[in-house]
């Protein structure tokens, strides 16, 4: 029986060796040295696991008593995590040399938190939810505060930790409570108990606490506050790491505990759901109008795409989960674009992330620009990238379920958002010459990833490479 | 898919960008010349196989023709079609796109990149055009934005950044409340086929929103939603205001697709979304988009007459003239329908035209004040010949195209709502007004201004431009029925349809006139 179960975990298994092993040997090897190749090899070890997550056999697996859940929907999301956080390191070692920064925990920490990750993905119980989540948050708290020498960084990891150790708070009394009144922490058996006793404000106390905790990770308003300033204050690959693949996480943990442990309860958390969509599409579109510093700006902008993403979520359908899962898919790919771009903009070997400087990019570098300009049309959702496409599939979802107020705000809301990644475009085709430069860091790797991921904004129109009926297998299995 | 002519006319243009794009290099004038010759036979090529689109045109079937269908994503499909209504707008869209690119032989900055905004451009309008599937359509309607927001933004006047800004933001907002209609029509009807949804009976039934009686139930709130986007797209009073600021900043080339072809986006949208889909959303609606209509055009016509920038006059004939259109839409008769039609192509021709003739004059004094002209038909006679024809095109001189719609548009509202076509007529009264008003400031008179001493005539090329501008404007005028004899068995069809449902409905509206 333990054969079988630890089959089931083997990924997560391997991953946590690869992490020791690579900590034993760094730490009496040559340490920082081998940091680059370290990273390489991390990466690859994650496409790895990404592929043999998404071969491995259908249907769905359950280990530990139903603690450890590997469906359809899982291995989606941890196939989507396992890319993203391949992608971030790939990107990563260029700015972290320069900073001085490259240290070989980084990918060590990575890694750790992406078999939290999955854990959190496979959570059938409130018990592995909350490991998955510890063992995720620890590493980015420390990765947050990578760049020990700087204020604003260590001011967002301090930040990162207490707020995220008050949201893990109330999500242990959420957890606790729920377990009082269910009499159990698996999924399945407070499902039981909530069908049974719709009424009973324990379990709905709890319900409410955990859905609380969970808005936080997945950075919704009104649990927000942390993310403008952890997105600034962190090394930008953290800060790219942090904009997918734990919101990917995050979001599917979110799905698994509504649609797993509350399925039959839909009407109640419906509304919660709905409003906190709502709350972040308008929080994301307003506040990000203001910024100045492009990493801030993406800050608002993924807890604006968190809204449109919750809102697959708050219909509460296996249609809406499908586009949810598409939307977290395209969102991530945007994002690691974006934030390939952000990593090369440099001024005297210095990285910046002043707006401003991208005055009249088109002129310096016409590639880079027209690559960003397909990403930020897609970020706003305009036709015809794969930004609109995840917004068609979210809305359809939400109309399904009667959610047509939700749609009728998010569609002003994205109207709203529109502005400020045009103001971006503006800058970059027809601002005002500019006094300093900006240069760009011409890196290979940065470019090429850049130009995949604009590339597959318009290219993924013609058959979204196949997400789609992924997805919707996927969903399938959550939502029965 | 027997044809995949329609697919092939509509992406030419993309085809020949993205060449552009990926091979042509530098930014010396031998590298923008080749840009432009590039553009010119894409532009060029793109126009004479659509001609082969209208060669097998078959005008007695009502049904969309040429169609290709395929499956597309997110239980979407992939589906292009033309019919009577809109193979008119397609041939309008690749006959103006070459003389767009000849009349932006003058630009010099970044040509590269303009002539593929450009081409690109074309390929998204003539989509709008061809479509049969809503999000299909909505995608090319709509990624119309990037390119128009750049061609401002990038090669536009002083005031560019606020005008395109304005421009993407008003039109974008419109747009988003027609893709929630969207979206609820295909959870309402499983498909975005807009041949299926035609007859697709959405309901109708009246009943509350916060407290407040919906007449016309589902069919109206649908109808709002696509309203918000055309209107905004014509553009229709009291929503017009983008225009005259797009206009003004915008390139002449810019200005030129502007009123030409982008502003029959919002009229298409009408005759091939509001009327069949929504009949009886039409039907309740229909007094007040009247009014507006009425509104527009003696509105924008005074606001035309205080005008000190030609463009900016211009512009808000335009939005007069757009009035007839949606009035003869809502008409919902064959003369209304037909002569919106005829009107949108008429102006598309005649606006073109004008905004080239002010290109003419900005391009050798840089200025488009009023004031800064006066007599130059002294120096300039040929443009004082061309401009006088657009002129009297403009005011609706019989002869010109220009008559024929108006005089269409009038025929069918004053069926329909004699009170309308009242105020309505007087709007032509003052077109003549502001139209020749201008004409007189700007062209004849003593030429008096020292700095217009040294201007020059126009070119042989200039003159080309405006040949095939004229000679369509004339042949129209003269010959309707060229379009018509297109036109009317589809709009037939389109009135047959909408009053057929309108009897289903139990709605008996003033405006089901049969003839």
């Amino acid at each position: 029986m333990v054969q079988a179960d630890l089959n089931i975990i083997l990924p997560e298994i391997l991953l946590s060796l690869f992490a020791m092993l690579a900590l034993l040997g760094a730490v009496y090897g040559r340490k920082d040295g081998i940091a680059t190749s370290l990273i390489w090899v991390t990466a690859a070890l994650f496409i790895i696991a990404a592929f043999s997550v998404m071969r491995s056999a259908n249907g769905t697996e359950v280990a530990f008593n139903g603690m450890f859940i590997n469906d359809g929907f899982a291995r989606f999301a941890k196939a989507v995590v396992l890319f993203s956080a391949a992608a971030v390191l790939i990107i990563s070692p260029d700015y972290l040399r320069e900073r001085k920064i490259l240290k070989f925990e980084y990918p060590l920490l990575i890694t750790l938190s992406v078999v939290g990750m999955m854990m959190m993905i496979s959570a059938g119980d409130l018990m592995l939810l909350y490991m998955g989540l510890e063992l995720q948050s620890l590493c980015l708290y420390v990765i947050a505060a990578m760049r020990r020498d700087s204020l604003k960084s260590t001011e967002a990891g301090l930040k990162y930790f207490v707020l995220g150790a008050l949201s893990s708070g109330l999500l242990l009394y959420g957890a606790s409570l729920t377990y009082g009144y269910a009499g159990t922490t698996s999924f399945s058996g407070i499902l039981d108990a909530a069908l049974q006793d719709q009424d009973d404000v324990g379990l709905l106390l709890g319900l409410v606490m955990i859905l609380a905790g969970l808005a936080f990770k997945v950075s919704a308003v009104p649990f927000h506050m942390w993310t403008p300033d952890v997105y600034e204050g962190a090394p930008t690959p953290v800060t790219a790491f942090f904009a997918t693949a734990p919101k990917v996480a995050a979001m599917a943990l979110f799905a698994r505990v509504m649609h797993d442990a509350y399925g039959g309860i839909v009407d109640d958390w419906q509304q919660i759901v709905a409003l906190i969509s709502l709350l972040s599409m308008y929080l994301g579109a307003i506040a990000a109008i203001g910024q100045t510093n492009i990493k801030r700006l993406m800050a608002y902008s993924s807890i604006a795409h968190m809204g449109y993403a919750l809102m697959g979520l708050a219909a509460g359908t296996a249609l809406g989960i499908e586009a949810l899962l598409t939307y977290m898919t395209v969102y991530v790919v945007m994002n690691i674009g974006t934030f390939a771009f952000i990593l090369t903009m440099q001024r005297d070997g210095q990285p910046v992330t002043d707006i401003s400087l991208l005055n009249m990019l088109s002129r310096s570098e016409p590639g880079k620009a027209l690559a960003m300009l397909v990403l930020l049309f897609s970020l706003a959702g305009v036709p015809p990238t794969l930004g609109f496409f995840a917004k068609w599939g979210v809305w359809n979802a939400a109309i399904d379920a009667d959610l047509v107020w939700l749609v009728l705000a998010s569609a002003i809301a994205s109207a709203i958002g529109a502005y400020y990644y045009l103001r971006i475009v503006y800058l970059m085709y027809f601002g005002e010459e500019p006094q300093e430069a900006l240069v760009c860091q011409s890196s290979p790797v940065l470019s090429g990833v850049l130009i995949v991921s604009s590339f597959a904004m318009i290219v993924g129109m013609v058959n979204l490479f196949g997400i789609e009926g992924a997805a919707e297998a996927a969903a399938a299995t959550l939502v029965r | 898919m027997d044809y995949l002519l329609l697919s092939f006319v509509t992406f030419s243009p993309a085809v020949a960008a993205l060449i552009l794009l990926i091979v042509a290099r530098g930014d010396d004038a031998d590298a923008n010349r080749v840009a432009k010759r590039f553009a010119l036979s894409a532009t060029t090529f793109t126009f004479v196989m659509s001609l082969f689109i209208v060669a097998q045109f078959d005008a007695y079937n009502t049904g969309f023709q040429m169609v290709e269908e395929s499956e597309w994503i997110m239980g979407l499909t992939y589906k292009m079609g033309v019919d009577g209504i809109s193979i008119l707008f397609v041939m309008l869209t690749t006959f103006m796109m070459p003389l767009v690119i000849a009349a932006s032989w003058g630009v010099t900055t970044r040509v590269k990149e303009y002539m593929i905004a450009f081409l690109f451009l074309e390929t998204l309008l003539l989509g709008v055009f061809m479509a049969l599937d809503l999000v299909l359509f909505y995608l090319f309607f709509e990624a119309g934005l990037i390119p128009m927001f750049l061609i401002i933004g990038i090669w536009g006047g002083k005031n560019r950044i606020y005008a395109s800004f304005k421009f993407f933001l008003y039109t974008f907002l419109g747009s988003v409340l027609m893709l929630v209609a969207m979206v609820a029509m295909f959870s309402e009807a499983g498909t975005t086929d807009i041949v299926k949804l035609m007859v697709h009976q959405f309901n109708f039934t009246d009943f509350k929103v916060l407290g407040i009686q919906i007449v016309g139930g589902v069919q109206t709130l649908l109808f709002l939603a696509f309203f918000a986007s055309f209107a905004v797209k014509m553009p229709m009073w009291p929503v017009h205001t983008w225009l005259p600021d797009a206009h003004v900043q915008a390139p002449t080339a810019g200005s030129v697709v502007l009123a030409a072809i982008l502003l029959k986006m919002g009229g298409y949208g009408f005759l091939r979304f509001s009327l069949p889909m929504f009949p009886v959303g039409s039907a309740v609606m229909t007094d007040l988009v009247l009014w507006m209509s009425a509104i527009a055009i003696v509105y924008t016509s005074l606001v035309a007459l205080v005008q000190e920038d030609i463009k900016k006059l211009i512009a808000y004939s335009s939005v007069a003239h757009m009035g007839y259109v949606t009035m003869g839409i809502f008409a919902a008769n064959q003369q209304g329908i037909d002569g919106a039609i005829f009107q949108m192509l008429s102006h598309g021709f005649i606006s073109g035209a004008l905004f080239l003739c002010v290109g003419v004059i900005y391009d050798r004094m840089h200025t488009r004040d009023i004031d800064a002209y006066g007599g130059l038909v002294n120096k300039m006679p040929a443009y004082a010949l061309i401009f006088m024809f657009f002129t009297m095109a403009n005011v609706g001189l019989p002869g010109t195209s220009g008559f024929v719609g108006e005089f269409l548009t009038l025929v069918g509202i004053f069926q329909v709502n004699t009170w309308v076509a009242l105020v309505a007529t007087s709007g032509v009264i003052l077109s003549a007004a502001y139209a020749l008003w201008l004409y007189r400031r700007v062209v004849m008179g003593d030429l008096l201004k020292e700095s217009l001493r040294s201007i020059s005539d126009m070119t042989r090329q200039e003159k080309l431009i405006f040949a095939p501008l004229i000679t369509m404007t004339l042949l129209l005028g003269i010959y309707p029925a060229l379009a018509l004899d297109l036109i009317a068995p589809s709009v037939e069809a389109l009135v047959a349809n909408f009053d057929t449902a309108l009897a289903d409905a139990g709605w008996h509206a003033h405006a089901a006139v049969s003839n």
